[in-house]
């Protein structure tokens, strides 16, 4: 018996640890998790990009469920995003509001002007603040807010079809449900 | 010779400049150690294994920004460390604080060393009682056989 001990202890620790990286080395180091996710999403007041003299904040959402996309001129991983976001925007009740990050506003405009623009509004955070209240570290990033305000999901980098049809759309779904 | 004399004044004349510099830093040298401390702490999410203090990407200077703001507001260490971790996890810290979601990370190695220590501990339990076992299944008779044979091979 105690003789079996030892090789059984082996195989399963060996076992356990295949498990391990099986499931870590899969995992993207790139991506985090939010540490926001299910609290309450940050509270913000910015200008608007396309007339800095009107406002949005995040209480004008209250009772809605919609993506706020962290975006810039300077991102080129946006620029995959884009068209699938150009898209669900043409077929109407797409929720998709943008945040300009660190970016200058005339090439924020120049950029929607040239590629399309998706957003119901877009809001500029010139210097980042608003990012770093959202734990933004890379842009793209999207988050999924509900009807309440609290942060749902968060998608780090570009959103691809099958990220918006598996995942996002499903959840929204529900949340609105 | 007179292009060394050149080359000294003009980098007399740049050491102004220099000082300048480094004068945005050294406000205060006890500010500075702390800002150092906190922001050696940090992970630059941008560019992970680097510490904000020593990372140069975007975020990291607005973080780098951040900390000094909250310095000059009065704020503890503590609370910028936690207005860092609430905004990007556990993750942002090099020596994240112990809690219970990390404790196996913390607890994992002590526990592999007292499992590895009474598996060990055992093992050798178990040779030693079989090397006990072993000398005392000889019987007398057996005794007695080895040693005739032991003297006989002795005489030749």
């Amino acid at each position: 018996m105690s003789r079996r001990v030892l090789p059984i202890t082996v195989i399963v620790m060996f076992l356990a640890m295949l498990g391990f990286f099986y499931k870590g080395l899969q995992l993207d180091p790139q991506k985090l998790p939010s540490a926001l996710l299910d609290k309450a999403a940050p509270s913000f007041t910015l200008p608007q990009l396309h007339d800095a003299s009107k406002t949005f904040s995040l209480e004008d959402m209250k009772g809605k469920v919609w993506l706020l996309n962290v975006w810039a001129s300077w991102c080129a991983a946006c620029r995959q995003e884009h068209p699938l976001f150009m898209q669900l925007a043409r077929q109407g009740g797409f929720p998709i509001y943008g945040l300009n990050y660190k970016d200058e506003i005339a090439d924020a405009k120049q950029w929607l002007k040239q590629l399309g623009d998706p957003y119901i509004v877009s809001i500029s955070d010139l210097e980042g603040n608003v990012g770093i209240d959202y734990g933004v570290y890379g842009v793209p990033e999207t988050f999924l807010i509900d009807k309440e305000g609290v942060i749902r999901y968060k998608h780090v980098g570009p959103v691809s079809r099958t990220d918006w049809t598996e995942i996002i759309e499903p959840k929204m779904k529900e949340l609105e449900g | 010779m007179n292009r060394k004399i050149v080359l000294l004044i003009v980098m007399l004349l740049c050491a102004p400049f220099l000082q300048a510099n480094e004068a945005q830093l050294r406000e205060d040298p006890a500010i500075k150690e702390r800002f150092k401390a906190i922001a050696s702490e940090l992970r630059c999410l941008k560019c992970q294994n680097q510490t904000i203090y020593d990372s140069h990407a975007g975020l990291a200077d607005d973080l780098k920004k951040q900390i000094k703001n909250q310095i000059n507001a009065g704020k503890t260490d503590a609370e910028i460390v936690d207005y860092m971790v609430t905004r990007y996890g556990d993750f942002v810290r090099f020596n994240p604080a112990v809690d219970t979601k990390n404790i196996f990370l913390w607890a994992g190695p002590f526990v592999f060393l007292v499992i590895g220590g009474l598996l060990l501990y055992r093992y050798i339990n178990v040779r030693r009682n079989e090397a006990v076992d072993d000398n005392e299944s000889i019987s007398e008779d057996d005794r007695l056989r080895a040693k005739s044979i032991l003297e006989q091979s002795g005489d030749k």
